[in-house]
């Protein structure tokens, strides 16, 4: 069991964190994570593996002032 | 004839980078986002401020700024608009250097959220750290020109000084400090936040500063795009008199046709 911007989520054991962007429906290349906070370089994101208890922050840019 | 007939480029430049508009948009609070791409052009802005929220993991498909306004065109300023403390503000930063790849960012570190003013502490605090991370900072400040100068001091590219409280739209309030916060500094200043309409965005500049930055007074106007061409042209038209130099102000009338000659 994982968390993904603070909902409990389940995912397949060997998923890496762009497999994990992916099954959520967005383009790794659109985002950041942050993995139990610290930074998961773009660049890395699909060597990263999900391991069990990971907290995860996904983010992109919305429109704001 | 000695008559200077024809106007200079005039560009401003920030970290490095040179842009022509002195006009930044925010991208909050439009009715679509198609709304705000148009009020995006007819501002002719070449900087837009933007937010980092959590992906939305229940709709996925929901349509996004970046299909709407092309971060290749135009400069995404990411912002920390709702962050209290420098961590939060240092923490939502790291995340967008992540997910743009530039390092040219505004920071705003609020105090509260009835005013919404800058906490200084914290700002300037935030804006040394995220400098010595690699981060060229555009820092939201209060209209004092000591604090913007400790902001300054720490590291900021450029200084943003309130006009008034954000999304207010009362204008300029304080005149004498924003010259003064001109006067002093030596990277760009920009006044962000308190402009209600065109005169206001043309009385920042007129006052010297090197830009305006405006949200609300664009995206609440009951025509946005109308708007966004009106703050264009008021950016402009008070950067060009500041240039020019106002006449001297007089206390009584002083005849513009001459004396001389009268029948």
């Amino acid at each position: 069991m994982i968390k993904v911007n603070g909902e409990h989520r389940r995912v397949a054991a060997g998923t890496s964190v762009a497999g994990l962007v992916q099954e959520i429906g967005f383009d790794p290349a659109r985002v950041a994570v942050e993995r139990n906070l610290a930074i998961v370089p773009r660049s890395t994101l699909a060597e990263v593996q999900v391991e069990d208890g990971d907290d995860y922050e996904i983010v992109h840019f919305v429109g704001g002032g | 004839m000695n008559v200077q007939t024809q106007i200079e480029a005039d560009s401003w430049s920030v970290a490095g980078r040179s842009f022509t508009s002195r006009l930044i948009v925010g991208t909050g609070k439009y009715k679509s986002l198609e709304e705000n791409a148009a009020a995006v052009a007819a501002s002719g802005a070449e900087i837009v401020t933007v937010a980092v929220r959590r992906v939305n993991v229940s709709d996925p498909s929901a349509p996004m700024l970046t299909d709407y306004i092309d971060p290749s065109q135009v400069t995404y300023l990411p912002n920390t608009a709702g962050c209290f403390s420098a961590e939060e503000a240092i923490r939502t930063l790291r995340l967008a250097r992540e997910a743009g790849g530039w390092s040219l960012v505004k920071l705003e570190v609020l105090a509260e959220a009835k005013t919404l003013y800058p906490d200084m502490i914290e700002t300037v605090r935030a804006t040394e750290l995220l400098s010595k991370e690699g981060f060229e900072v555009m820092v939201y400040c209060t209209d004092d020109p000591i604090m913007a100068r400790r902001c300054e001091d720490a590291g900021a590219v450029a200084v943003m000084p309130l006009g008034a409280p954000i999304g207010s739209g009362l204008g300029v309030q304080n005149p004498v400090t924003i010259r003064l916060i001109v006067e002093g500094a030596k990277v760009p200043v920009l006044v962000d936040a308190g402009v209600g309409t065109a005169s206001d965005a043309a009385a920042a500049m007129e006052l010297g500063c090197d830009g305006v930055l405006m949200n609300t007074a664009i995206a609440e106007a009951k025509n946005p795009v109308l708007m966004a061409q009106a703050m264009k042209a008021a950016v402009e038209a008070g950067r060009l008199a500041y240039r020019a130099g106002r006449m001297a102000k007089r206390r009584y009338a002083d005849p513009s046709s001459p004396l001389a000659g009268l029948i």
